[in-house]
């Protein structure tokens, strides 16, 4: 029978201990090998693509990034790992984060459930992005491009603009650009405190905008620019936007 | 709701050493004779000099009255509410004949009305001021019996309880002894926690106790947790409300601690300084969502009211972010003594 390859994730040493320990315990009914382990949600990411891991056992509450979010830019991976979350909440806590769409297990945990948890997310796959976004508490702390096999992460307050364009979305920051496969409309939900729509296609950090400046004439339609902050291309804001962008000029984004 | 009813504050005389209540007894007392001259006299001119006439019998009473009381507030704590407030009244009463007895001697007679009158002023009054303050320990009680539901249901937070369980499963089988010692340092944690939570306790006690709790917090959290005691100053012979500093340590461990990445260091500190002690607990100020800095809020405001209901207005509570850290600092009158059963 083939191993299966396990990543564990959880924040507590002595709660990685136990898991390991409980899976030695299932090891006859369920074969199972840690093909690696983190201290933290950042160290997930760097770590599980190169890992060969089929399942991740996935602590919610960790200092840094927390597990839901960890799974969510997990999920961009060309073969994403299934996951089984692992949280010391009540079932209380676990109705209202909506995390029953998810597998998951109660600290402190039994062999027997872990076994079955790690033999149904194995034949169930990876968690889809649509369930996890649901299960987010809140906004994400860092945007999420594959590159190759690995995940990169930038941080939401880095990010100057977003930009649709055809199928991709063009996230732009002072140091470079990505492309990333999310719905503009998606990112304006979740982003409502730190950017705005000042056109069509374009998502713009709040916390990024200088000023406007007066643009067209000629052949082309005036209209305002956007002027950012530390960037030298400048946006146009469509007619309709206006209004609404213009009373941000008075007061700086958060 | 039988736990809850049980934990109505007992009855008790206020402590006529405190400055709190010696600032109400004087505040209460003068507003009174106000209220009385003003009730009593035709016009304000009247009224001011009836007041300038009772008063050189009411200032020398009062006066003596707190002295007597202040004195006696060791006595009087030790017997039964309904016998202290015959007490207190029959000292009031003593003194009240007396002063009059001696301003009739100094100023004559006629600057005084009859000692009938000054009798039933005294002791009304002063049944007025104890049924103030019996009310007074009334309305605070509910926020006690608040805050021990609260932090029973804190403490039996899913986040602490089953971690510390999780991380106690972890150590059976590699350390079986340091297994059971966190047991008991568990046990010994609930116990304290379902106690009454009435009376004082010992700082040396209460400081067990943060020293249980925190071997709790290192065992999950190993490396990533420091804690600094600084307790060399501290007098364990101090009586302190029950759960004060607890929950300011379990707040920095909760706040300071664990949403940090790297180590993390908790300083406790607590020191007598002259007739005062201060307890100051700090912890790196790593920020954290609005619904995690109001539960700190509550917590705070929670142990603010306790800290008023024991020692009125001679404790303080303040809280600051500096360089990066979040303090607390909790400053208390050092008062000894008996531990009193409820």
């Amino acid at each position: 029978m083939n191993e299966l390859k396990v990543f564990i994730a959880d924040d507590e040493a002595p709660a990685r201990q136990r898991l390991k320990e409980l899976l030695s315990d299932v090891a006859g009914e369920l074969p199972a090998r840690v093909v690696g382990e983190a201290g933290n949600g950042l160290e997930a990411i760097e770590r599980l693509p190169g890992s060969g891991a089929r399942v991740l056992l996935l602590d919610i509450q960790m200092p840094g990034m927390g597990g839901i979010e960890v799974a969510r830019h997990l999920a961009l991976l060309p073969d994403p790992p299934a996951v089984v979350f692992v949280t010391a909440h009540d079932r209380h806590a676990v109705e209202a984060f909506e995390l029953n769409a998810l597998d998951f297990l109660l600290k402190p945990v039994r062999a027997a459930r872990l076994a079955a948890a790690l033999r149904k997310a194995a034949d169930a796959g990876a968690p889809s992005r649509e369930r996890l976004a649901r299960a987010s508490p809140g906004a994400r702390e860092y945007f999420s491009v594959a590159e190759r096999s690995r995940i990169v992460l930038v941080p939401v307050r880095e990010v100057v603009y977003f930009k649709a364009e055809l199928k991709y979305v063009t996230l732009r920051t002072r140091a470079g650009e990505h492309l990333m496969e999310e719905p503009l409309v998606a990112l304006e939900r979740e982003f409502a405190e730190q950017f705005v729509r000042v056109h069509r296609n374009c998502l713009v950090a709040r916390a990024a905008i200088r000023g406007f400046e007066r643009a067209g004439g000629g052949d082309e339609e005036p209209h305002w620019n956007v002027v950012l902050d530390g960037i030298a291309e400048r946006l146009p804001v469509s007619r309709r936007l206006w209004p609404v962008v213009k009373e941000l000029v008075g007061e700086p984004g958060p | 709701m039988a736990s809850i009813r049980q934990n109505v504050q007992p009855d008790a005389l206020p402590d006529f050493r405190n400055l709190g209540v010696i600032a109400r007894i004087l505040v209460g007392a003068h507003a009174l004779a106000l209220g009385a001259v003003i009730f009593a006299e035709a016009g304000p001119a009247q009224a001011i000099e009836r007041l300038a006439r009772a008063a050189t019998l009411l200032e020398p009473l009062l006066i003596a009255s707190l002295v007597v009381l202040a004195a006696a507030s060791p006595w009087l704590a030790r017997l039964a509410y309904w016998l202290g407030c015959a007490a207190v009244l029959g000292a009031v009463l003593a003194l009240a004949a007396l002063a009059h007895a001696l301003v009739a001697q100094l100023l004559g007679a006629p600057a005084l009305e009859g000692l009938a009158r000054t009798l039933v002023l005294a002791g009304a009054a002063s049944a007025l001021l104890l049924g103030y303050f019996r009310l007074r320990v009334r309305a605070y009680s509910p926020a006690l019996a608040e805050a021990r539901l609260q932090a029973l249901q804190a403490r039996i937070r899913p986040h602490f309880l089953f971690n510390s369980l999780n991380a106690v499963l972890s150590l059976i089988r590699r350390d079986p002894q340091r297994a059971e010692r966190a047991l008991e340092d568990l046990a010994d944690l609930f116990r304290q926690l379902i106690a009454d939570g009435r009376g004082f306790v010992r700082l040396a006690d209460e400081i067990a106790l943060l020293e249980r709790y925190a071997a709790l917090e290192q065992l999950r959290l190993g490396e990533r947790m420091r804690v600094v005691w600084e307790l060399d100053g501290a007098p364990s012979d101090a009586l302190l409300p029950p759960m004060v500093l607890q929950p300011l340590l379990e707040n920095a461990v909760y706040h300071g601690v664990e949403p940090a990445t790297g180590a993390s260091e908790v300083v406790v500190r607590i020191e007598r300084r002259g007739d005062r002690i201060l307890a100051r607990i700090e912890n790196a100020y790593v920020g954290g969502e609005p619904a995690q800095r109001a539960g700190n809020r509550m917590a705070l405001e929670n142990i603010r009211e306790r800290l008023k209901l024991f020692f009125d207005a001679e404790a303080t509570l303040e809280s600051r972010i500096e360089g990066g850290r979040y303090r607390v600092e909790i400053g208390m009158p050092y008062k000894t003594g008996e531990i009193r059963a409820a």
